[in-house]
């Protein structure tokens, strides 16, 4: 698609209105998630192609995690995906744990696993709120909104932080769990199958909703794959493709789970894999609070975690032969972490988050790349929206689940 | 995962310099530009690996441990979904003949991380449908993720629209 710059360019000489009619929809537009903006190129009510500009909230996450230590490239991360922030600490420091050759905990591993999957939780609630109030349902937003209220208090109570966690920290966790955190945690799992099936009674068999989402942005699965569609946006389309079962990490070899799929792949299908998956990570929170008894009084940080502020060179003597008494030492400097690369990714709420660092040797990160999955799905729209109406735009956007602040970083 | 880096170390002997594999946490192959679309069209058709899960570029200048004389790194991370087989694959850029072939006909996804490539290092694709930049402003000069561009606050410019309005009306009033 060429720059939109020519907006009244006349295409064919006719006697009718021929021109192509071009609509802007945001940066400021409540349906948008965010800062996303929108060039449609539109025929009557039908959009004909689309053209997605972004970088509204671009801050140079990866050029400011160059200038900053490892420790300080994690609280950066926070502000990628605002929603599950946790899931983006995860992915960041199981990259700089394998450039810094760590081993964590066991304990730390089940705590990760249990606040990613409370994250997980907490941005479905959030997208299905927001999804179900772009396509009209009002109550389903006031009833996601309540529970992920409680799960954010038990998150403040685990570090503090309500949305920006800081939580994960490289070579383990920052603080471990008290008894009363994962009582409440025992208390929500009991309870939050009933509050599932209380979303699912609202909109489940819904005229509206089943009107509004059936057969909307089928994408088949090699088409979704081409795309780079990651998370519940594959899997809808039947692909099982999940990094926690592909590339395990942290605690999930241990607990068993499914990965709902889809049949169709459109809209529908992506909500209920949401559905399937908020249960699956009802019950991965269950079994790991059942492991951690298992684990207790074991450290949460490995024992070779780098400091919070790391030194940029680190120091060590060698000794020499001095030439009139014995011996005399010199300082030699060495690097403080391991030059070389790494990758690594998780499967965070939205899809794939991936990690990729290359190490000098001194306490910086010489290049952070991070492939975040609303970057992709947003690249996705055109693909996803030629053919549609600009009422169903709206869903689209609500079902790829994107987050401006993940996309742009 | 062996026998396959073997098969395509011997079928495409021309294209790829080194693959390795100690130390590393993936097999790296490392090509050059010449050739590349063939050995990517080859891996993707045949081999199965369907799913590109990221496109980046780095640049090594001054970096310490370098052990080539070109400046970037265009790093594909390959996955076949179906047959579970992880690669990262590597083509060096010099500063000098900056650009390299785009993979954008086979692969939908490397359209917008080819786009943020060229934003970010000023590398061209040979073959993208539409390169232009993605998430600085379409008249940002210079690519900020090079090494040799500072970390300072930009200096605040006059908005071109702002300044064409702003004469337009000077003139208007002069006459």
């Amino acid at each position: 698609m060429s720059p939109l710059i020519e907006v009244t360019k006349k295409d064919v000489v006719s006697e009718t209105w021929e021109e192509p009619f071009y609509l802007n929809m945001g940066p400021q537009h409540p349906s948008t998630h965010g800062v996303l903006r929108i060039v449609l190129h539109l025929e009557g009510e039908t959009i004909v192609d689309c053209d997605p500009i972004v970088g509204y909230l671009h801050r140079g996450v990866e050029k400011l995690g160059e200038n900053l230590n490892y420790n300080q490239a994690i609280i950066l991360s926070d502000r990628l995906d605002y929603i599950a922030s946790v899931a983006n600490n995860t992915a960041f420091a199981l990259a700089f744990e394998k450039i810094f050759n760590l081993k964590v905990p066991r304990r730390a591993q089940l705590l990760r696993t249990i606040v990613c999957e409370m994250a997980r939780i907490c941005n479905h609630l959030l997208w299905l709120a927001t999804h179900a109030l772009d396509i009209g349902a009002m109550t389903v937003f006031l009833y996601c909104f309540r529970d992920r209220e409680w799960l954010l208090n038990v998150f403040e109570k685990i570090c503090g932080a309500r949305l920006t966690h800081s939580y994960v920290r490289v070579g383990g966790v920052r603080l471990d769990f008290t008894s009363e955190i994962i009582d409440e945690l025992y208390k929500f799992t009991e309870e939050f199958p009933n509050r599932i099936l209380d979303y699912e009674t609202l909109i489940d068999v819904n005229r509206i909703w089943l009107k509004r989402t059936k057969g909307i942005a089928v994408v088949s699965a090699e088409e979704a794959i081409n795309l780079g569609l990651t998370g519940p946006c594959l899997r809808g389309s039947g692909v099982p493709y999940d990094v926690r079962k592909f590339r395990p990490y942290d605690a999930y070899e241990e607990v068993s789970f499914i990965v709902p799929t889809g049949k169709n792949g459109d809209t529908y299908d992506r909500y209920r894999v949401r559905m399937e998956e908020l249960r699956q990570a009802n019950s991965i929170i269950r079994q790991c609070l059942d492991k951690l008894p298992e684990t207790e009084g074991q450290p949460v940080v490995a024992d070779n975690a780098p400091d919070l502020l790391i030194p940029e060179k680190r120091k060590s003597a060698v000794a020499l032969p001095h030439p009139k008494k014995g011996y005399f030492f010199k300082a030699k400097e060495e690097d403080v972490v391991p030059p070389g690369e790494a990758f690594a990714s998780i499967e965070s709420p939205k899809g794939e988050l991936a990690v990729y660092v290359v190490s000098d040797g001194s306490n910086k990160p010489w290049r952070l790349r991070i492939r975040t999955p609303s970057f992709v799905h947003i690249s996705a729209i055109p693909d996803l929206t030629r053919g549609h109406l600009i009422a169903d735009l709206v869903a689209i956007i609500g079902t790829l689940d994107v987050v401006l602040g993940d996309s742009d970083r | 995962m062996e026998e396959l880096l073997q098969e395509l170390q011997e079928k495409f002997s021309t294209v790829i310099l080194t693959v390795e594999t100690a130390k590393k946490d993936l097999p790296t192959l490392i090509c050059k530009r010449e050739g590349f679309l063939e050995f990517i069209k080859y891996l993707k058709e045949e081999k199965g690996f369907d799913y590109l899960i990221d496109l980046c570029g780095v640049d090594y200048l001054n970096y310490k441990y370098k052990n080539f004389e070109e400046r970037f790194e265009v790093v594909y991370h390959l996955y076949s979904i179906p047959n579970k087989h992880f690669l990262r694959i590597k083509v060096r850029i010099s500063e000098s003949d900056c650009w390299q072939y785009s993979v954008t006909p086979l692969y939908k996804t490397a359209n917008w991380f080819e786009r943020e490539c060229y934003d970010m290092f000023g590398i061209r694709f040979k073959g993208h449908p539409d390169l232009r930049r993605v998430l600085m402003p379409p008249d940002w000069e210079g690519y900020p993720l090079r090494k040799d561009y500072p970390l300072f606050l930009e200096p605040e410019k006059d908005w071109e629209p702002y300044k064409e309005l702003v004469e337009k009306y000077q003139k208007e009033r002069g006459s």
